[in-house]
């Protein structure tokens, strides 16, 4: 977890104009608290070993690069997949909420609310809080629940409360707003565990630098491994972009590691049914951060549209924003069908059924034109177990 | 520069100031001004209104739904200025706008202060506005067109935070009485009471109204036993959801607050 330069946060909060902590005034003891001790207790010796421990042994970690020969062959370069969904409770979602039910321990906490989308991060925060025995309330939109059951019941068989969001489009921006009240009303007692890399500052940074283990694993492994100094590309998918920001954490300061993040375009950009962020959104201001947002001209949030629930979010971390702006990352847009289409694909060719999430990395391979010789690394995010109602409806396969 | 008027206020009246929120577009579009020249009749002190956003982070069910049914009205920041324009210069009540940072960043912060001196507004609440973003973007223009920006403290705001948002704040401090969203408790405790008199003993230079959890006559007295006034919101917004004459209505809500 060393720090970065360029594109990491500055000490006011910020990736370049993105970032900050917008927060009302009864939020802002909170957040100054995390503030003020993520970095000192991320630092403690005794975290690291815990943490460390906790992903080795429990999760599964190092999760494996695997060379993907037939993805390669059929696309004629060198992929690699960073098999995230190895991981316990089946995304990289555990490594953040680890991370932070570690940090709330520390903080003093005795209960931990969160939000959820399609459920994976509701699950694994439901998971730690079991391990380490807190009381756990997780905020999901109404609409989401009845489309998500299985993790609905996941995280009732864990333990968690499952709150019903029913205000606004009931979905996860309505869940999230759900989880910032409830900490409002429980400033004292109460640990907010986000799930993505969105939010007030300190918590884009301190997911990322959860996250960031998958870089630092990937750079480990092709260098032991295969022998590969560096990859040419990464590749992730981006909602709110936590899988992203790991893949990417430790290569952001090395410009010969070409970024690529697929947004999720639902039926099309020009569609008014898409969830693709940089195309769709300008600068404002949701859940603490300034960023990329996709709203109406008078600043109202538009609800987006993604088959795939975990990135069905109408903002986008602000170290993506950056990443963006900035020109160090490319954002491709991948339309619902190209994304299942890959999923099926990776399914046939290699045996694994990905989450439809990540199916939206898999299909750059089929939007760009990469060297026979180039190392592709994709951040395999999460499996396809939670979507088999999504690939059934769909039905091409 | 003129005396801005939330200021005569409090130079006129020394306690029991009530402060109403409603939200602009509500219950229907046209209901703003009906709202706000039945209250200008009231002895109401101040008028805040809302400006409706999709995600009130600090609000809760009551003041939420009221939003969205003021944005499924077609209520917008330029529409509410265009509302305040027909009545411009008929209202004595001082106006008091509150609202979220971004439909205020997308409408254009020095557009938006141009037309609050335009039709009256004296002072403005943004609760998501971090007070660097304040004092950095905002509190220069905001002077230059004699706006007052109004800060939110809570019980959990430190003191040494709380004589920082003195020192900066115009008008009133809002003091929020409990750990909570709008429109969640509807009680003022003994650890609210301890609150109120460590903020009392501070010797701070702006006078303090009290929000959240005031909802009626009794909260509305007690409240005043510890500040300048009060402000009421999700209870009046209540009463304006079942309304079947809004002059009615806003008349006997506020002599039932006001209890005369």
């Amino acid at each position: 977890m060393k720090t970065l330069e360029k594109y990491s946060v500055d000490q006011y909060g910020f990736y370049g104009k993105f970032g900050g902590a917008y927060v009302p005034e009864m939020l802002y003891p909170n957040v100054e608290e995390l503030k003020n001790n993520y970095l000192s207790i991320l630092n403690e010796d005794s975290f690291k070993k815990e943490f460390d421990d906790l992903l080795s042994k429990y999760v599964g970690r190092p999760t494996p690069l695997y060379f993907a020969s037939r993805l390669s062959e059929k696309y004629q370069t060198k992929v690699y997949l960073k098999r995230e969904d190895l991981c316990h409770t089946g995304a990289h979602k555990v490594n953040n909420t680890i991370g932070q039910i570690l940090l709330a321990k520390r903080l003093g906490k005795k209960r931990i609310i969160a939000e959820t989308g399609a459920g994976q991060h509701g699950v694994a925060t439901a998971t730690v809080c079991a391990l380490m025995g807190l009381p756990c309330v997780v905020y999901m939109g109404e609409v989401d629940i009845a489309r998500q059951r299985p993790n609905v019941e996941r995280m009732k068989i864990l333990g968690a409360e499952v709150i019903p969001a029913t205000s606004g489009s009931k979905t996860l921006k309505d869940a999230t707003n759900e989880a910032m009240r409830h900490w409002i009303n429980n400033p004292v007692d109460t640990h907010y565990i986000i799930g993505s890399v969105v939010g007030p500052h300190p918590y884009p940074d301190m997911v990322a630098r959860f996250q960031s283990v998958i870089s630092e694993e990937i750079i480990k492994q092709l260098s032991n491994d295969f022998g590969i100094k560096h990859p040419d590309y990464v590749i992730a998918c981006v909602g709110g972009g936590s899988n992203a920001a790991g893949a990417f954490y430790h290569y952001m300061n090395n410009e010969s590691v070409k970024l690529i993040a697929a947004e999720a375009a639902g039926l099309g950009n020009d569609t008014g049914k898409s969830a693709a962020t940089t195309q769709l959104g300008k600068e404002g201001i949701l859940h603490g951060s300034r960023t990329l947002l996709m709203q109406t001209p008078d600043g109202q949030v538009i609800e987006p549209y993604s088959i795939s629930a975990g990135l069905d979010y109408p903002g986008i971390g602000p170290i993506h924003a950056h990443l963006f702006d900035s020109g160090r990352a490319e954002f491709i847009s991948v339309k619902d069908e190209e994304a299942m289409l890959a999923g099926i694909e990776l399914s046939r060719l290699e045996g694994i059924i990905p989450a439809i999430e990540t199916s939206h990395a898999l299909s750059v391979l089929s939007k760009k034109k990469f060297g026979k010789n180039e190392v592709v690394v994709i951040n395999l995010s999460g499996r396809g177990d939670k979507d088999l109602d999504t690939y059934i409806k769909w039905g091409k396969y | 520069m003129t005396t801005n008027p939330i200021d005569s206020v409090f130079q006129n009246k020394d306690q029991k100031l009530l402060n109403v929120y409603f939200t602009a577009g509500f219950p229907t579009l046209e209901d703003t001004t009906k709202i706000l020249k039945s209250l200008d009749e009231t002895d109401v002190d101040f008028v805040e209104i809302g400006m409706p956003f999709s995600d009130p982070v600090a609000d809760g069910p009551t003041i939420q739904e009221s939003n969205d049914v003021a944005l499924n009205n077609g209520i917008s920041i330029d529409k509410l200025f265009e509302q305040l324009g027909t009545v411009k210069g008929e209202i004595k009540t001082p106006i008091i706008l509150m609202g979220y940072l971004n439909p205020v960043m997308q409408y254009g912060i020095e557009k938006f202060c141009q037309n609050c001196v335009e039709v009256g507004v004296s002072g403005i609440i943004i609760p998501d506005l971090p007070m660097q973003d304040y004092l950095r973007q905002f509190k220069q223009l905001f002077e230059s067109y004699g706006l007052y920006n109004i800060f939110l403290i809570s019980p959990q705001t430190s003191e040494e935070r709380i004589k920082l948002i003195d020192e900066h704040s115009n008008g009133f401090i809002y003091m929020v009485s409990s750990a909570s969203i709008t429109g969640a408790k509807a009680d003022i405790s003994n650890s609210q009471e301890a609150y109120f008199n460590r903020v009392n003993s501070m010797g701070l230079k702006n006078p303090r109204l009290i929000g959240f959890g005031i909802s009626n006559n009794e909260t509305f007295e007690k409240a005043c036993q510890y500040a300048k006034g009060a402000i009421i919101g999700s209870a009046f917004i209540k009463a304006l959801r079942k309304s079947t004459n809004i002059d009615h209505t806003v008349k006997e809500f506020i002599s039932g607050i006001k209890n005369n």
